[in-house]
């Protein structure tokens, strides 16, 4: 007689609102076992019986063959005495000691859900809230643990006899799916103007005010966007004056993945990208440049000389209804002002958005978290990640390391994040941006308690940069009853990418960005190290430079290229060559400038890599004057000739640290511009230049150190060109080269970074308790 | 000027320099202290040290400003100044000709808020010990009103009040220094405050709380009563007055007005209802003659300073730890 026994066993990860249970159910019923299933705050936990061969099939495909928005960190599974009985049934939820489970990120629309959106004979037919538990909101409705309908955001909504019927039946997709729901039970659209007047009926009327060039607010996962026509010019230039957004590229929702090819060069990655469950913004060359209204459908205004485009395709019901009537592109940013973080709120957006929104559509699901559209790019690996939001957060990352103490790590500033670490898993926030504007700091100090309730994480370490100024820090510095870990800000850079490629170095890091404070207090952003996970030596930089004006010089690229000119013309006869254009463009201010940079008055130097680029962009007339963080720098790059193979050179001192003269650069730029060269042909040498600096120095810190793993990070190394050139010239001499994948190069990636440096230097002791 | 050793010499220096300006039946004596009567009530002490540099610059010297800067916080403190001593650190060799016209200046800026340096001290200091002059000034006085001043008794409702516009003692300062090409029609706030905060006090019974915008300017203070009461202070940027020249002169330094020191302007919290009538009051005197409402007190969020600005955002105006440095990544 076969033997039979009993299993208990917990599921840890992603394995809420996935599915899962369901998937459980089917797969314990399928082979015959009996037994229950349930969730509770660290997971799931489940005990099957029967005939020993199909529980181990049962245990093996519990992780093979998982629902698609699982992600099944660990199985745990002990034998306990058999009680006999038969069936297998879902139980209640229930409340576990160890809190711990992840809450899943928000999904697209799926599949089946679409058919029945646009099923005339469905009940759910051009329902605006249809989901189903392999698709919709969560993160953004979940208010608490374990995830159960009467703690989201859709406790409001008593289910009818048909959903009640489909979330009870373990063969329906609806199975307990949380957020189910149908016209007669579910939210409603409502639209109205800005006196809070409805217009009606909703869909059709938004429909025809886009049409008709208005800008209208639209609710969706994360927040409020507004929409407008992106193909006509006045109404984007409306949108753009209402929003107090100069020149920053708008994001584009398209219809489908046809309107997507029509308007840019779309391979089987940006393709994935597009159409998969996250649905970020996918950053792709365009196919032809705007025209107005003609041609491409996309005005000029929309990304105002720009090479790429933002593109994203529908992600909630209400998007694919929309977008179906309107069957054309239209401009879908987050509804706020300037640099403020995106409405969420209902009562916000009426008052919010009053003088920038010409219609609200809303509904009655509150948002419970903010979470902006993420942003990608397909690169090498797959994409990199250069905004992780909505979609993504809050799925949590491995890493290469396991955290002894639970860690929160506090991020930057100006793309801030935070992280919280435990065991051996990283949970890093949506995108919050910069922490001085009041309301991003609101979300920055709320989402840090509610995601320690969610995920059950109470830190007993707090990571933080060295920048006393960065209200990060001083959150850090405020709590008390917790150990505290200053990382360098270039060294979390370079964590967090070998994190995200499960490395712990030691590693050559090349750490390429605006700006950051060194452990000398001068400002770093040109850095080489040698590092690991715990600490790292500095072995290079660029050359210092004064930055007149401090923040004015960040505002005004055309400072630095006024500071970088001073410095290479110091000792020519003559000084700066007068012809220059750029000196002609800023002539009232340039002395005044350049007396800052010599004299030191407000001028603090520094090695930022960012800071050259805004220089040489400034130089060949690109950008005097930024209204968005890296403006410059993405004007350089797209204004590069793809086809140049010629570079300068940027002479390396011989002395520890090396230093590397971005002066010679500049030079080289000033001197070829002055001899009539191309401005694209000067953009790409200088490029091609920082890319064979970058090798050089590699090189000779190999010799120096026999490391040849080099991690690039940092926000510079968003810039394309610059990345292949770098990536290519080391492995073609023997390198390995890291990328980021999973977490942005820039600031929003730095938490990651502070958070297993502490779990680092914790595990080594390094961290006093007191 | 030489290393003396409180010999001949210095006696000399005081005699010629210090009496002959500063005079006064009180120091002319010479004794080790200053003694006088004081009516019956309560006292203010302060203390401050100046080692501004330049010594000269447009609006002032290091001397006004010592006379001022004490009197003000005096005045602040809800007191009217009576005496003030003075201690100078002297650098081997400095000019007796700038002492002298410093002291002149001290006895100017005394007569004009109606005190007297009643006590002082002198030390010369090796060359290259000292940058030429320091000054060292404490100051006594009364306070007649029955007023309990102090930035941890604002509380949501008050209004807050700045007496002037922002920022020009910092940045003339920083272009006095010479080393930048540029002209501005920019001269140092220096000033002392006391009758117009004798009148504010006498006419405006709903003040709260004076204080003299210094060092870390306006953000500070606002910083200082945000944490002191645990309230939120609301500024609204547009209302915030700066000479145009700070502004153009700020925007190419790249520094924010609301950091930059004064030395004549001061702060006020007054309660919500009286917020009028104290600027009204204030508006009478011509050192407040643009004083302007720039914000309120909330309850919420406690602890910071919130500014709204042009394009309707809410920015944070933290304290800083040391000097700005650029943030931005
Ligand atoms: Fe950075
Ligand atoms: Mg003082
Ligand atoms: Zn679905
Ligand atoms: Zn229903």
């Amino acid at each position: 007689m076969r033997q039979c026994v009993r299993m208990s066993v917990r599921v840890a990860g992603t394995v809420q609102g996935v599915g899962f249970r369901p998937f459980v159910h089917g797969l314990a019923t399928r082979l015959g076992l009996a037994g229950h299933v349930g969730n509770d705050s660290a997971g799931v936990f489940l005990e099957v019986e029967g005939e020993s061969p199909a529980v181990r099939d049962f245990l093996l495909a519990l992780r093979r063959d998982a629902p698609p928005l699982a992600l099944v960190d660990e199985v745990t599974a002990r034998e306990i005495a058999p009680v006999g009985g038969g069936g297998f049934t879902i139980v209640a939820s229930r409340a576990h000691p160890r809190a711990g489970t992840a809450v899943s990120a928000d999904s697209a629309t799926c599949a089946d859900c679409l058919r029945e959106l646009f099923d005339p004979t469905d009940r759910r037919y051009r329902y605006p809230f249809v989901n189903c538990v392999n698709c919709g909101p969560r993160f953004t409705i979940v208010r608490g643990v374990p995830y159960d309908r009467r703690l989201t955001t859709m406790a409001g909504f008593a289910m009818c006899a048909d959903c009640a019927r489909e979330y009870a039946d373990p063969a329906d997709r609806r199975f307990h799916a949380q957020p189910v729901c149908c016209p007669a039970c579910g939210p409603r659209l409502r639209l109205v103007d800005p006196t809070g007047t409805a217009i009606g009926p909703a869909l059709e009327s938004t429909v025809e005010l886009i049409r008709a060039g208005l800008v209208v607010a639209v609710k969706g996962l994360g927040g409020y966007h507004l929409a407008v026509d992106a193909g006509q010019p006045d109404a984007v230039a409306r949108l753009r004056r209402r929003k107090h957004r100069a020149d920053k590229p708008f994001a584009l929702m398209v219809p489908d993945l046809a309107a997507a090819e029509r308007l840019c060069a779309v391979d089987p990655t940006a393709r994935r990208l597009l159409t998969g469950h996250r649905r970020p913004i996918v950053l792709l060359p365009r196919r032809c440049p705007a025209d107005g209204t003609g041609g491409t459908g996309v005005a000029e205004q929309v990304a105002p000389g720009s090479h790429w485009l933002g593109l994203l395709l529908p992600y909630t019901p209400l998007h694919h209804l929309l977008l179906a009537d309107l069957a054309r592109p239209i401009v879908l940013t987050s509804a706020n002002v300037s640099d403020e973080p995106i409405v969420y709120r209902d009562e916000d957006a009426l008052h919010r958005l009053t003088g920038i929104a010409d219609a609200v559509l809303t509904h009655d699901r509150p948002i419970h978290v903010r979470a902006d559209d993420s942003v990608v790019r397909p690169a090498r690996g797959g994409a990199q990640v250069l905004r992780r939001a909505r979609g993504y957060a809050p799925e949590p990352l491995s890493v290469p390391v396991e955290f002894p103490r639970p860690v929160l790590a506090c991020g930057a500033e100006l793309k801030n994040t935070f992280c919280l670490g435990t065991a051996r898993q990283a949970v890093l926030a949506p995108h919050l941006g910069d922490l001085t504007e009041y309301r991003t700091w609101r979300s920055f100090v709320d989402g840090i308690g509610h995601l320690t309730r969610l995920t059950g994480v109470r830190p007993e370490v707090l990571a933080h940069d060295l920048h006393p100024d960065y209200l990060s820090t001083r959150y850090a510095r405020d709590r008390t009853g917790v150990a505290l870990v200053g990382v360098q800000h270039h060294h979390a850079h370079i964590a967090a990418c070998l994190a995200d490629n499960h490395e712990t170095g030691p590693v050559l890091g090349v750490a390429f960005d605006g700006l950051g404070y060194g452990v000398d207090g001068t400002i770093w952003g040109g850095e080489f190290l040698l590092a690991d996970l715990t600490g790292f030596q500095r072995l290079a930089h660029l050359a210092p430079v004064p930055m007149p004006g401090g923040p004015a010089a960040v505002r005004q690229p055309w400072r630095m290229a006024a500071a970088y000119l001073d410095a290479a013309y110091r000792d020519a006869a003559g000084g700066v060559p007068e012809d220059l254009a750029v000196l002609r463009r800023n002539a009232a201010r340039w002395h005044q400038v350049t007396a800052l940079a010599r004299t030191g008055t407000n001028a603090p130097a520094t090695t930022s890599a960012g800071r050259l680029f805004d220089a040489v962009a400034a130089l060949l007339g690109r950008c005097d004057a930024v209204s968005y963080e890296g403006q410059a720098a993405i004007a350089l790059e797209h204004h590069a000739d793809p086809a140049e193979r010629g570079r300068y050179h940027a002479a390396i001192s011989t002395g520890q640290p090396a230093v590397v003269s971005g002066v010679d650069l500049v030079r080289a730029c000033a001197e070829d511009l002055r001899a009539g060269v191309a401005g694209p042909v000067i953009a790409a040498r200088f490029h091609n230049g920082v890319a064979d600096a970058v090798v050089r120095v590699c090189v000779r810190l190999r010799e120096l150190t026999g490391q040849h793993a080099v991690a690039l990070s940092g926000g510079v190394f968003q810039n394309q060109p610059l990345v292949e050139r770098v990536v290519s010239g080391l492995t073609g001499l023997g390198f390995r080269v890291l990328t980021h994948v999973r977490v942005p190069p820039n600031d929003g990636g730095v938490s990651l970074g502070q958070a297993v440096v502490a779990a680092a230097r914790d595990r080594a002791g390094l961290v006093r308790s007191d | 000027l030489a290393h003396g050793s409180g010999g001949k010499a210095t006696k000399n220096l005081i005699e010629a320099v210090f009496l002959a300006s500063l005079g006064n039946p009180l120091l002319d004596r010479l004794e080790d202290g200053a003694v006088f009567p004081v009516d019956a009530g309560r006292l203010a002490l302060t203390t401050d040290s100046f080692v501004v540099s330049p010594l000269f610059f447009p609006g002032g010297n290091i001397g006004d400003l010592a006379v001022n800067g004490t009197v003000n916080d005096l005045a602040v403190s809800g007191a009217r100044p009576l005496h003030l001593t003075a201690g100078f650190i002297l650098e081997e060799g400095f000019p007796i000709a700038d002492l002298t016209g410093i002291v002149a200046s001290m006895a100017a800026a005394a007569r004009a808020a109606g005190v007297r340096i009643v006590a002082g001290d002198t030390k010369v200091v090796q060359r290259g010990k000292a940058d030429g002059c320091y000054i060292n000034t404490a100051g006594i006085g009364v306070v007649e009103h029955d007023v309990a001043l102090g930035v941890d008794t604002a509380r949501p409702g008050d209004a807050v009040l700045v007496s002037g516009p922002i920022g020009a003692h910092g940045v003339t300062i920083m272009l006095a220094r010479g080393e930048l090409d540029i002209d501005a029609d920019l001269v140092s706030d220096t000033a002392p405050v006391h009758e117009l905060v004798a009148g504010l006090l006498a006419a405006v019974p709903g003040v709260r709380a004076l204080r003299d915008a210094t060092r870390g300017g306006v953000a500070t203070i606002l910083n200082e009563i945000a944490e002191a009461a645990n309230v939120a202070v609301l500024v609204d940027e547009a209302a915030v007055p700066v000479q145009a020249p700070v502004r153009g002169a700020c925007e190419l330094l790249g520094i924010d007005p609301l950091y930059v020191a004064c030395e004549g302007r001061i702060v006020v919290v007054v309660d919500g209802a009286a917020a009028d009538e104290a600027l009204a009051v204030l508006r009478t005197h011509p050192l407040g003659a643009q004083a302007a409402v720039i914000g309120r007190i909330a309850a919420d969020p406690p602890g910071l300073v919130l500014l709204n600005t042009a394009f309707g955002g809410t920015r944070i105006v933290d304290l800083l730890v040391g000097d700005p440095l650029p943030r931005i990544c």
